[in-house]
């Protein structure tokens, strides 16, 4: 599953091509540098986000201070809306933290994904990435690591820390802007449906195979039928009904390619 | 609906959902190491956004809590809107913004 990394002993053998000698020859400032310049174009996407999170937080009736305790403390876009979502509707303490947990399970996932490249940094280093390990933060790094695996330990923290330093802070920033914003919009603006809006904006791209279509379809069904339950109990149920679904699907698909590579 | 939630458990969620998130993030980097996890579990992993979101999406724009739960032809048309261009496009900004245009141009040609 996870990438099993070259490492290459600095012994002047020749890289792979012109792209990868650039990128192993950066100093770890030059990485840092390169690491920030790759994440700004995601800036188009978090900054809005941040602060669309600080205004529907806002208008929920969380005040400053709790608005900026989960931009800072959990740094998780998707689970601090779902998080927002459930206390608006009452739910009980224990389904809002299962709900906003499971949505970042895919976390342990990319952390699981880093390890080989990462083996090496100190347990102080490998506090810290996690703290910052964020959707795009993995995603660029990981692509980066695959792409030169000669890369030193050095460089690869220091691109990290430039992805999560243009993709984080701005992430506070914004989410901070969006608080402040959010008393002075009025208030029958209709706001209720942002969040929705934005979620089926985020799933839309998710959707590449027909397992990603079953697992929401039938997560989609369920929270429907469900929908009666008290609040969100439903979505405690439905969620790992989707997910066992794609994970079938998923596991037949492979099962039949392998089948038809054995003919 | 208000939000009834006290001080105490907005920053009891607050807290407890930081730690939990850095536990995830931390897990293999930290505690696990090289463990493997089971290939079913990361079968299930692969799909929990795919699944969490929609289904805690789906009540919402069927029955939204702004007009007391009565289905909403401007929020639906919204919703489809956001997903119709979202699946062409792949671009989270420009389906936000086609469900956008979708919802206020609906709520006020329908009034």
């Amino acid at each position: 599953m996870s990438p099993t990394p070259h490492p290459r002993p600095d012994n002047g053998q020749a890289p792979a091509d012109a792209t990868s000698a650039k990128a192993l020859a950066r100093s770890p400032r030059a990485a840092f540098l390169h690491g920030v310049t790759q994440s700004l174009p995601f800036l188009v996407v978090i900054l809005p986000f941040a602060v669309l999170f600080g205004v529907v937080a806002t208008e929920a009736g969380l005040n400053i201070a709790q608005v900026m305790g989960f931009s800072v403390l959990v740094l998780a876009g998707a689970s601090q809306f779902t998080a927002v979502q459930l206390l608006s509707d009452n739910a009980p303490t224990i389904v809002i933290l299962l709900s906003a947990l499971a949505v970042n399970l895919r976390m342990a996932m990319y952390s699981a994904s880093l390890l080989p490249w990462l083996r090496e940094a100190t347990a102080r280093q490998k506090a810290w990435v996690s703290y910052v390990l964020i959707d795009q933060t993995y995603a660029l790094s990981i692509q980066h690591y695959e792409r030169h695996p000669g890369l030193s330990m050095r460089q690869k923290l220091a691109y990290f820390a430039g992805t999560a330093l243009v993709l984080c802070a701005p992430w506070m920033a914004g989410t901070w802007a969006g608080a402040a914003l959010g008393d002075m919009i009025p208030e029958d603006i209709a706001l209720d449906f942002a969040l929705p809006i934005t979620f089926l904006a985020m799933i839309a791209p998710m959707l590449r195979t027909v397992a990603h279509l079953a697992a929401c379809f039938v997560a989609i069904l369920a929270a429907l039928l469900l929908a009666g339950l008290p609040s969100g109990l439903g979505l405690l149920i439905a969620a790992p009904l989707g997910m066992a679904t794609g994970a079938i699907i998923e596991a037949r698909t492979e099962a039949r390619a392998t089948r038809q590579a054995g003919q | 609906m208000t939000m009834q939630a006290s001080a105490f458990q907005i920053w009891l969620i607050i807290i407890l959902l930081g730690i939990g998130t850095y536990l995830l993030r931390w897990s293999f980097l930290g505690a696990l190491g090289n463990r493997e996890l089971p290939g079913w579990v990361m079968r299930m992993l692969r799909y929990t956004p795919v699944s969490v979101l929609p289904a805690l999406v789906a009540p919402l724009v069927v029955w939204p809590a702004a007009t007391n739960g009565e289905t909403d032809p401007s929020r639906i048309a919204a919703a489809a809107a956001t997903v119709a261009v979202g699946v062409m496009t792949k671009n989270v900004m420009l389906s936000i913004v086609a469900g956008a245009i979708t919802l206020f141009g609906m709520l006020y040609v329908l009034g």
